[in-house]
């Protein structure tokens, strides 16, 4: 009775389809997790540093969106040959890279460096605040409509198979990402900047005793941070294809989550947390409902803010008094 | 001749410093009185302008809950209005005719009011030993999966639309032959009265916890943690009763909100912005300050509902912008604002425009 004909087969190809599937929501989750990892590098560094949950993060993310659309627009990039895109896409890597840096190192100066030796509620509020401003300047840049980014790279398929899908944006992520998250792992093992930044980061007095001027180091962190989100913001566009100026928000909080769920303060935390994260995101929208994502991916934040909050890869800190 | 003109001055200045003592000490009763025989003098409360007042006084009610944990416990909460929204959906699902409960007013505000303490302690027990800046996270995300749960659980929330119709307090009561719930639903100025005297009470037991005991270990646990603990204070069950005192009252808020607008509107009424405006209230107007958190909440809301209609219609007369430019908007400038109002005040003046004395000696000791 087992052996009916008809059904077998059909339960076998359900079932390696729904593998490939599977196998398929892993590969959106990776890619989308280096980018949210990405965004993570910058909150992380900045909290490893001072202490200061950037609430602006996600928007100077968006401002960086914001500004790779002119950027396209005014290029004429969506009419360039393959090569030119290319050339086009690795010059919007660097502007936006540059402008959020730049913003990111002109707020710390301007809103969060008189208040170092404030109680720690006043940064945080500012950020907000900045967050504020940010999302005011988003609005009066795109507009309140979301807008749809250019698709500037071929939708053709990488991989030999019909069922898994791998084309040049997934590529794209992969080869911006990837040497960023090196390079700067490198600059923080290996360069004089790294380790001032590693020794201001366990502390601050220490540091200075010994020669580090801290607030170059704390403005390189900004800068650093901010261009990498920079970065993050012409490939989410390119990758997502749309923004619209509350995109900050809801963005900077899954970069949070993936920074805390790694160990806030921690860059190889960032990376794996970022790439939890994305697997979640996307296996949760493939099997249970897109609508209950947020719901279930901050549900694990508290989940692990109660049971581990040093997080996966961080450290056990107890706070200082 | 002794005593000329500097006796002279001196009385002037202590006259001034009586009448400024006299204003805040009696600032609560004069206020109240101004506000009492208000709709009795002003017709428009009647109208349109009552039921904005009444949303006013219920605000007032969230932020004085948020102050507990904020102002006087120092703890950074970003969900405020989840606890908020509880309240209300708690105070519709018990009322509304959908559903076999409808227990009437008062008996579903004290179950609403219970409830969201309970959530309050059962999100607080786990998280508070946490550090600060973790539990703003926590408290946020936790708005975040309040807000997705109500929009999503359609069979029970009723999704984007909300529950209606929240009957109105006392319907089917009669006092006097007159139908209590009726007179709710006909005339703005009974909710006014509601939310007028649910306020008082509030302000009312936030002054006698400021001078209790479980108040004063309060501001301890804010001032310094650790010097509170070795003096016996328990900083975790201080926290948590700081905690679940917040929730009850934004939960008493949304209770009052939903009966007042007779719905429960949409989960968007309930998300992170609410949250962030009402936390803006309570710092613009001074942590740990009750005429201050009320100040805040007046400002906040004046601003959208006064301010900004009288000057976009302002700008709109003078055609200045006949495009329908957002950047020629006033209400466009809102976020920035806000944010610029946030910058400022945390950089000049910390401890908000009607400061608590004791916090604002407290922040301006931690400036070397």
């Amino acid at each position: 009775m087992l052996r009916s004909v008809a059904p077998l087969p059909i339960l076998h190809k359900s079932q390696s389809v729904s593998v490939q599937f599977f196998f398929q929501q892993c590969l959106i989750g990776l890619t989308n997790g280096a980018l949210i990892a990405l965004v993570a590098l910058g909150y992380t560094m900045v909290y490893g540093v001072i202490g200061l949950i950037n609430f602006a993060h996600g928007d100077l993310i968006m401002l960086g969106a914001c500004l790779a659309l002119s950027l396209v627009a005014a290029l004429g990039l969506s009419m360039a040959g393959p090569a030119a895109t290319w050339m086009g896409i690795a010059l919007l890597v660097l502007l936006c890279g540059l402008f959020c840096g730049t913003l990111n190192v002109a707020v710390d100066r301007l809103v969060y460096k008189p208040l170092r030796t404030a109680p720690k509620l006043a940064p945080l509020v500012s950020a907000i605040g900045v967050s504020f401003i940010f999302m005011n300047i988003g609005l009066f840049w795109i507009g309140s409509a979301d807008r749809s980014f250019p698709e500037l790279l071929p939708s053709a398929n990488l991989l030999p198979s019909d069922s898994l899908q791998f084309n040049w944006k997934d590529l794209l992520v992969v080869i911006v990402v990837v040497p960023l998250m090196l390079g700067l792992s490198l600059l923080v093992r290996a360069t004089r900047l790294g380790k001032a930044m590693r020794a201001v980061s366990q502390d601050q007095t220490a540091a200075a005793l010994v020669g580090i001027d801290v607030d170059r180091v704390i403005a390189s962190t900004f800068f650093i941070g901010g261009f990498l989100g920079g970065a993050a913001s012409v490939i989410y566009g390119l990758y997502i294809n749309t923004i619209g100026f509350q995109m900050g928000f809801q963005n900077g909080l899954y970069a949070f989550t993936a920074a805390v769920l790694g160990g806030i303060g921690s860059i190889p935390g960032a990376v794996l947390g970022g790439m939890v994260i994305g697997l979640v995101r996307a296996l949760s929208s493939a099997y249970v409902g897109e609508r209950w994502t947020g719901a279930i991916v901050f549900a694990i934040l508290i989940v692990i803010l109660v049971f581990r909050p040093e997080g996966l890869l961080g450290r056990r800190t107890r706070e200082k008094v | 001749m002794k005593n000329q003109d500097p006796q002279h001055s001196t009385d002037f200045f202590s006259r001034r410093d009586r009448a400024y003592e006299f204003v805040r000490e009696r600032w609560d009763m004069m206020a109240l009185a101004v506000l009492a025989v208000a709709p009795l003098c002003v017709p428009a409360l009647g109208g349109a302008l009552g039921g904005q007042v009444t949303t006013l006084f219920i605000y007032c009610i969230l932020a004085l809950g948020l102050n507990v944990v904020v102002g006087y416990t120092g703890l950074v909460h970003l969900g405020i209005a989840a606890f908020f929204g509880i309240g209300a959906y708690i105070m519709a699902i018990l009322t509304v005719p959908m559903y076999p409960f409808q227990i009437g007013f008062l008996a579903a505000t004290i179950v609403s009011v219970l409830i969201t303490a309970g959530v309050g302690l059962a999100l607080g027990a786990p998280t508070l030993r946490l550090r600060g800046d973790y539990l703003a996270i926590v408290t946020l995300g936790f708005g975040e999966v309040v807000k997705v749960t109500l929009r999503n659980l359609e069979q029970i929330t009723g999704g984007m639309k909300g529950l209606n119709p929240v009957p109105p307090p006392g319907a089917g009561v009669k006092v006097a032959g007159i139908d209590l719930g009726l007179a709710f639903a006909i005339d703005p100025r009974w909710f006014y009265y509601l939310a007028l005297v649910s306020l008082a009470g509030v302000v009312l037991a936030m002054r006698r916890l400021e001078d209790s005991r479980l108040g004063r270990a309060w501001v301890a646990v804010r001032e310094d943690e650790l010097a509170a603990s070795a003096m016996g204070i328990s900083a975790t069950r201080v926290k948590l009763s700081a905690f679940a005192m917040s929730s009850a009252v934004a939960g008493l808020a949304g209770c009052l909100y939903a009966a007042s607008l007779s719905t429960t509107a949409d989960p968007n009424a309930y998300d992170f912005n609410r949250s962030i405006m009402v936390l803006c209230a309570v710092i613009l107007g001074g942590l740990g300050s009750i005429p201050g958190t009320l100040l805040g909440v007046t400002i906040l809301v004046g601003f959208d509902t006064v301010l900004a209609p009288w000057a976009d219609s302002l700008i709109q007369q003078m055609n200045i912008n006949p495009s329908g430019l957002i950047l020629l908007s006033f209400s466009g400038w809102r976020l920035a604002i806000f944010g610029l109002a946030l910058v400022l005040v945390m950089r000049f003046r910390p401890e908000g425009l009607v400061p608590s004395r004791r916090l604002a000696a407290e922040l301006h000791e931690a400036h070397p």
